[in-house]
């Protein structure tokens, strides 16, 4: 029963250049976490250090070279079909409406249409998209896309939720209004998120922990963060409590040297 | 009065009409026997020997559509023929193409045969089809659908390897199998590209059935135009070229109204429809 919801245990992925055998990246070694059920776990680090992979190995996109996947106590193979995920870049359907991506998971899941439009209305309501269902992806704004995806992950009720940089795309405005909407949908639930983001303030305010990863290539934790800001947080409001500044602080101890290493390298590589 | 009628948005159709005139006055002033001497020809019934005369031409169409009205049974059948080559091509273009885009090693044996048959001159094809299917429309669809067919078929192909990435993750994670992910997400993919070039391969379809027709058949407005041509009567050719052209912006019309009816989730450059 107390089976983390998902649990990475010595995970290593090397990617092998297609032309050339002999050219191999190393994106993650060796890395370890876990989520417990209920818990909002972010993972932060510099740009390219293979945050996106990890979160491609929980979800069963991309089999890891090493380490194993367990589940709910459950070893994965193939897709997690207990978890949903939100992706970092568009995803929607574009030759479906806003409403016809949020019925999507429910019809592949075999439901029947009308039952699930009946609950993809309720969903698209909750995300403040009510009157918006008839709208093909393109005639949305992005934080509206967003919002779409967003339903279109939580309507199936999964009991992990994957989040890469979910709302890096957005302005900060927007963002921060995403953001509490997460955190409210996610305290009246309470699943298992694993949220990966490059952005630090976001990882404070939404998180039960913060894990850092170094920088890449072979990236593995390097600090690991329990936050113990109170709950509910408004994640505009949290951010200048002494406690906030405080974790900060000492994640970003952690972290600068990461990030002035993965810019260095970014330099070098450009 | 020139501020009034000058060319601009709302004259265009009068100068489009305009020029229309200009051209049939011009072929008429030039063709018409005693009109004006003859320029090049030896008498000046040649011209209109050669070039027909626009007012004859005109009476030929008349006498097709109103006095006897016998053009329509041609018309069905070279329509029929257009479109069952247009969609028996789609049709074969869609399944083979999915098929070779998804999977790789199928792609890779067949694909010099591709290459190959595409750039064959498939107009070559047509006194084969017409031996192995008759004179009837069988071989005139079979025309079509080989010029139609691999427009389809390339267009499928990219369209299913140009599926994004993320979208099909996203799909899979949603739950969709290997049927759903055909049909909810190859599927819509590959037929916007297919609805992309429709005017293209409905317009092959068409010149499949009328190069079909002149090169040997009983019925359909190319048999019609073959025949006149066999006893020069010159302003036959022309009325049946007129009225294939007529008959091919008709047919392109209705294409575009479908595909913006189909397309309507595509974005188009310049639409703001954002709230």
């Amino acid at each position: 029963m107390n089976a983390p919801a998902l649990s990475l245990t010595g995970i290593t992925c090397t990617f092998v250049s297609r032309d050339d055998r002999g050219q191999r990246y190393t994106a993650v070694r060796d890395v370890t976490l876990d989520v417990a059920p209920g818990e909002f776990v972010s993972v932060v680090g510099p740009t390219g250090c293979g945050k996106s992979t990890l979160l491609n190995v929980a979800a069963g996109l991309l089999e890891p070279s090493a380490g194993t996947i367990h589940v709910f106590g459950e070893p994965l193979a193939g897709i997690n079909g207990r978890a949903g995920y939100m992706f970092q870049s568009e995803a929607l359907m574009p030759w479906r409406t806003a409403r016809g991506n949020v019925m999507a998971g429910l019809e592949f899941h075999g439901l029947d249409p009308q039952v699930a439009g009946a609950r993809a209305d309720e969903w698209l309501k909750r995300v403040g998209l009510g009157g918006f269902g008839d709208r093909y992806p393109h005639q949305l704004s992005g934080g509206m896309r967003k919002r779409t995806s967003l339903a279109q992950t939580l309507v199936l009720d999964p009991d992990i939720i994957l989040m890469d940089e979910p709302f890096s795309a957005l302005d900060i405005q927007t963002r921060q209004l995403m953001e509490n909407e997460v955190l409210d949908l996610w305290a009246a639930k309470r699943k298992a998120v694993l949220f990966i983001t490059h952005d630090l303030d976001e990882a404070i305010a939404m998180s039960d922990r913060v894990v850092v990863l170094s920088a890449g290539p072979a990236s593995h934790p390097i600090g690991e963060f329990v936050i113990d800001l109170p709950r509910p947080r408004d994640v505009a409001e949290v951010r200048i409590t002494p406690r906030f500044i405080e974790l900060h602080r000492a994640i970003w101890d952690v972290m600068r040297e990461e990030v002035l290493k993965g810019y260095a390298q970014q330099k070098l590589a450009a | 009065m020139w501020n009034f009628i000058r060319p601009r948005a709302g004259t265009l159709r009068v100068w489009q009409a305009l020029v229309l005139v200009v051209i049939f006055v011009f072929w008429w002033a030039m063709t018409t026997p005693g009109l004006i001497p003859p320029l090049m020809f030896e008498n000046d019934r040649q011209a209109a020997f050669f070039f027909g005369e626009p007012i004859k031409i005109f009476a030929r169409i008349w006498d097709w559509f109103v006095a006897d009205r016998d053009i329509y049974g041609h018309l069905w059948v070279t329509l029929l023929e257009t479109v069952l080559a247009f969609l028996l091509g789609t049709v074969a273009g869609l399944v083979i193409g999915m098929w070779l885009a998804l999977s790789p090693i199928a792609a890779a044996i067949f694909d010099p045969y591709i290459k190959a048959m595409n750039s064959m001159p498939r107009v070559i094809l047509a006194p084969i089809f017409a031996v192995w299917f008759g004179l009837g429309i069988a071989s005139k669809v079979a025309l079509g659908f080989t010029l139609v067919f691999f427009i389809v078929f390339f267009n499928v192909y990219q369209g299913v390897k140009e599926v994004s990435p993320t979208v099909l993750a996203n799909a899979r994670m949603l739950g969709a199998g290997r049927n759903q992910l055909l049909r909810h997400v190859y599927l819509p993919s590959a037929t916007s590209w297919v609805f992309s070039s429709l005017h293209t391969s409905v317009g092959l379809a068409f010149v499949g059935a009328v190069v079909g027709e002149y090169l040997g058949s009983s019925r359909g407005v190319g048999y019609l135009i073959l025949q006149a041509e066999g006893m020069f009567d010159i302003n036959t050719v022309m009325a049946g070229i007129l009225v294939l052209t007529a008959f091919a912006l008709v047919l392109d019309w209705v294409v575009g109204r479908a595909e913006s009816h189909l397309m309507r989730w595509q974005p188009r450059a310049g639409e703001t429809e954002k709230l």
